[in-house]
């Protein structure tokens, strides 16, 4: 332990503590911008600068740990007009048309002159002398370098938590700037579109590209029938944005939101969760029995999963000798859409050119997805519009619907029911449980060995998890897997699929079948959930999906009633002939560079 | 006005024979040779005028197998020009001395960060490199040297920012602690000298501590090789004993129309014409990287200081907010002025937030600006504005 004194009380922490904690623990808050609990201390911002007595200059309480007998002072006189210098310069070089911008009243660095009081505006406007032109290519972020502060943030986040470096910092001094390689436009390098990057962002740089104003035009048309469906995440995040304390589930009011913003039908994005551990879990078993019966050496194994946009993505780009065994499986949102302009239209006799497909989702690769050219396979556009689960919290308040009061109202049929295996979706390893609790009894007959279905081997935050079930008394038809350890692995967190993947290819990882979420924690951690994120913030998402989980009456996929009729009313059988043609893809190798 | 000629110093410049100087050391203690260069006083020689032997013996006491030793030759502060020469005329000095910090921290790899432009120095010092190595080889030393070589930013003069660049990372300054003894390159501890320092060191190791404190005062011992530019009839590079006066300085390499001196480049002090005689060049003055520009009465000290704030505008990393956007705003802030946008009180303001920029940069770079701006502003007011 350390003993030091900040502002004069003595307080003692673990070694390695750094001074901006410790202040923390004596109630002094030290306001930041570029610090981020998520990632490796930076130190340029240089707000959170203290008085370390005895030192020459300033300290900046982010970077520096705490020593012996120091004694520090966080508001001195010294750090108060650093600290005033250092806001007015990073307003002076920012495009402050602060009641114009997207994050209004959302912006770390309006908090920060709002709290500081600063209006003197004492320096020279530099935004207006630069030339900035907004990066509007992309279908799920929007950049805009004249909101930058340069905290380099979002290059932080795209390198050590995504190992993607699609960002970048480029030249120096006056001209320093984030930008991509060969300044290219979002849309053309090798972003994944998560997102992650957004959630970090600390001003209007960096936000999602916003859909809103066509959902409304969509809504407010009487021609149209508006369709909407809630990926499993975002009812454990939009509590957030919307007073509720981290960890609060809303299900029930977000549907009733939902029905009081005019949408036609509030449908479940779980329903076709379910639908995909069907399809996918019978594609694994496919696979699974060309390699060992048909000793077929062709059949691509592992198989990954390809619900994550985010990690279709990056493995286009960047394991693109592995597509193969990317599952072929749509993600849930597209299989919604496909069969919303379908399945969904037959039995409700509309015309799908009325239909207008809505998806509210915890992320921003969902933008980029619904736009593939390959996701027309109603004939339409399988989903017309991906609004994230902020733009949700805007247009709620925008309709003026009182969230707080709302009685829990339930999700409409036919595409709304669900079970606990759908909703877990929204958690890293849980595609991996719901596959796991449908496969295991497809095979066997028989439960997962696991107490009340839980397979906690496959859950937690670990970037890399690995895990196995073994199989035995299998039934007659898949008697080949008897004695069968099937091994899993999940990765979340596009650094750690990188390393995933990197064990796969070097034989060092030998597994069956792999689960990839791009977003730390999974859905719940998305690129398009609530501002602020930290681990603390995913825990609680994460508890609240499992309580979600266990809050169901059916609990496995197989199991929920909407998804035996589609298959007796619809599709047939897994990867029967309209499955194929509605609810499976098929992926683009493309260039790093 | 006496003409005495202010005492001209040949140690760094000498021929010697380095082999000599290493048979020396090889036998030695590791920490008889920091103590060694501790009891010499020197400082280091590329600005900041850290003790050298104790940087030594800092990494000497670090646990690790892997350490390094880097010459730091990017020479990049304006009117700075001597590493070259001592490079160009001494080369084998240089390696000498790195092999002795080697020696002393238990590294066994040394590399030399080579300015850009310099690189025709290359096939030299390569040649030079093979003889060093055969040196090694006969002393049965391990000691290896490579020459890297930068890019032409000056913030890859700071260390930390040189280490990131020769990681093949963007060169920013990181964070101190951890300082480079402890965590240098590749994380590894590592002493990062000047060219000009490790050349003290051989003449140290050579001579003895003694010998090199005969020369200079408490603060500064030793002599100093000074690149001399400028309104000067004697432009070039000079080795002076430390602690002379400004005024014995102009007295000998001015034209006779000095106004004033900047000493130490564009991130030190501009000395005026009022305050040479009380001024001494050194520690317990205005400390020098070597530069000593020479400005007078023609010299406009509005573009002087126009001209350095222009430098630091441009070669600011950019990664903190005090130097990015604080170099913009000294530039802009005092156009303004001159042009009349603003009113001579902003210059009030400005010196404010240099004073901000000084105590809260992250680096060297930011926490210099200030310097010149601050002694330009306050003896040559009525330039900037009028
Ligand atoms: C912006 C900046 C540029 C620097 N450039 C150089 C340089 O070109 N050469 C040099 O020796 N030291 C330079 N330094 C100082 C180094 O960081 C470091 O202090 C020095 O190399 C240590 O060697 P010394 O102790 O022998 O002086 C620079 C420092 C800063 C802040
Ligand atoms: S002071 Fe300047 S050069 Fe140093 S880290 Fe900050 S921006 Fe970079």
């Amino acid at each position: 332990m350390v003993s030091l004194s900040v502002n004069g009380m003595l307080v003692k922490v673990p070694e390695g503590t750094t001074i901006l904690d410790a202040a923390k623990k004596m109630n002094f808050r030290i306001p930041t911008l570029c610090q981020h609990d998520d990632l490796c201390v930076a130190g340029n911002c240089r707000v959170c600068v203290v008085e370390q007595l005895g030192a020459k200059s300033l300290v900046a309480a982010c970077a520096v740990p705490v020593s012996e007998g120091m004694q520090i002072l966080t508001n001195s006189l010294k750090v108060r007009s650093a600290r005033k210098h250092i806001i007015e310069l990073l307003l002076s070089e920012h495009n402050a048309d602060c009641t114009k911008c997207y994050k209004n009243g959302m912006c770390e660095l309006q908090n920060l002159s709002n709290e500081f009081a600063v209006g003197d505006h004492i320096f020279i406007d530099l935004n207006t002398i630069k030339e900035y032109t907004i990066d509007r290519f992309s279908p799920s972020i929007q950049k805009d370098d004249s909101k930058c502060i340069r905290c380099q943030r979002c290059v932080r986040t795209c390198e050590q938590l995504q190992g993607v470096n699609a960002l970048t910092v480029a030249f120096k001094g006056d001209q320093q700037r984030i930008t991509t390689f060969e300044d290219l436009s979002m849309a053309e390098v090798i972003c994944t579109n998560c997102g992650q990057c957004i959630n970090r962002c600390p001003t209007g740089a960096l936000v999602e590209r916003t859909y809103l104003d066509e959902v409304w035009d969509a809504i407010l048309d009487p021609t149209k029938h508006v369709v909407v469906q809630t990926a499993p995440a975002v009812r454990v995040g939009l509590g957030e944005e919307l007073g509720f304390e981290p960890g609060k589930r809303v299900t029930g009011q977000m549907v009733a939101a939902l029905k009081r913003l005019g949408f036609d039908s509030v449908l479940d994005t779980d329903f076709t969760a379910d639908l995909t551990i069907m399809e996918e879990g019978t594609e694994l078993l496919t696979r699974l029995k060309r390699a060992l019966v048909d000793k077929d050496s062709d059949v691509a194994l592992p198989m990954t999963t390809s619900c994550s946009p985010g990690w279709v993505k990056f493995i286009e780009h960047t394991f693109p000798e592995y597509l193969p065994n990317v599952s072929s499986c749509k993600s849930p949102q597209q299989m919604f859409g496909a069969l919303a302009k379908t399945y969904y239209a037959d039995v409700r006799k509309l015309d799908p050119k009325d239909i207008v497909s809505v998806s509210i989702m915890p992320c921003t690769a969902k933008k980029y997805e619904a736009n593939r050219p390959e996701m027309r396979s109603s004939g339409y556009k399988d989903v017309d519009y991906v609004l994230t689960t902020r733009e949700l919290a805007r247009m709620i308040k925008q309709a003026g619907v009182d969230f707080n009061m709302l009685k829990e109202d339930k999700y409409d049929s036919i595409m709304g029911a669900s079970s606990g295996a759908g909703v877990i979706f929204g958690a890293t390893g849980g595609v991996m449980e719901a596959a796991l609790r449908t496969a295991y009894e497809i095979v066997t007959g028989r439960e997962v060995p696991f107490e009340n279905l839980n397979i906690t081997p496959v859950r937690g935050m670990e970037g890399v998890r690995q895990a196995s079930v073994l199989i035995e008394d299998c039934k007659e038809e898949w008697s080949f897997l008897n004695g069968v350890e099937l091994k899993c692995a999940v990765a979340h967190g596009l650094v750690n699929a990188r390393e995933l993947m990197d064990g796969v290819k070097s034989g060092e990882i030998n597994v069956h079948f792999i689960e990839v979420m791009a977003c730390p924690g999974g859905c719940l951690g998305g690129g398009g959930q609530p501002i602020p994120t930290n681990e603390e913030i995913r825990r609680k998402r994460t508890e609240a999906i499992y309580a979600e989980d266990m809050s169901m009456e059916v609990r496995k996929s197989h199991e929920n009633p909407e998804i035996i009729s589609i298959y007796k009313e619809f599709l047939g059988e897994p990867l029967g002939h309209k499955s194929h043609e509605l609810l499976h893809t098929h992926y683009t190798e493309r260039v790093r560079y | 006005m006496s003409s005495q000629h202010v005492k001209r110093v040949d140690l760094i410049f000498e021929k010697i024979e380095c082999r000599d100087v290493l048979k020396k050391i090889v036998d030695m203690e590791p920490d008889a040779i920091s103590q060694e260069i501790l009891d010499s006083d020197l400082k280091g020689r590329g600005g900041a005028g850290f003790p050298t032997g104790l940087k030594w013996r800092f990494a000497a006491k670090e646990k690790e197998s892997i350490k390094y030793i880097i010459c730091n030759a990017d020479e990049g502060e304006p009117g700075t020009f001597k590493d070259r020469e001592i490079l160009d005329q001494v080369p084998g000095k240089v390696f000498c001395g790195m092999a002795i910090a080697g020696k002393a921290i238990g590294a066994k790899m040394g590399y030399v960060y080579l300015r850009g432009e310099y690189k025709f120095l290359i096939p030299k010092l390569n040649k030079e490199l093979i003889e060093f190595h055969k040196t090694m080889d006969e002393f049965n030393q391990n000691f290896r040297i490579q020459i890297r070589l930068g890019s032409g930013a000056y913030i890859c003069g700071e260390e930390s920012a040189l280490f990131e660049s020769m990681e093949g990372k963007r060169g920013e300054p990181r964070n101190k602690p951890p300082y480079p003894t402890t965590s240098g390159l590749f994380g590894k501890p590592t002493v990062i000298n000047n060219v000009e320092t490790l050349v003290h060191t051989v003449m140290i190791m050579n001579y003895g501590a003694a010998h090199f404190r005969e020369l200079g005062t408490k603060d500064s011992r030793g002599s100093k090789v000074f690149s001399i530019s400028g309104d000067t009839p004697k432009a070039g590079i000079y080795e002076l004993e430390l602690g002379m006066t400004v005024d014995e300085f102009v007295n000998d390499f001015g034209d006779g129309d000095t106004k004033a001196v900047q000493v130490g480049g564009a991130s030190g002090f501009c000395v005026p014409r009022k305050k040479f005689d009380e001024t001494i060049i050194g520690f317990e003055g205005v400390p020098t990287g070597g530069s000593m520009k020479l400005f007078n009465s023609s010299r406009s000290m509005y573009n002087v200081l126009h001209n350095y704030l222009d430098f630091f505008t441009e070669e600011s990393c950019g990664q903190c907010t005090p130097c990015r956007v604080g170099c913009q705003q000294l530039l802009k802030g005092v156009e303004a002025v001159k042009q009349g946008e603003k009113n001579s009180k902003y210059l009030d303001e400005l010196v404010k937030l240099a004073k901000t920029m000084k105590r809260a940069s992250k680096c060297g770079l930011g926490q210099s600006v200030g310097n010149a701006f601050g002694s330009i502003v306050e003896n040559f007011k009525e330039e900037i504005i009028y």
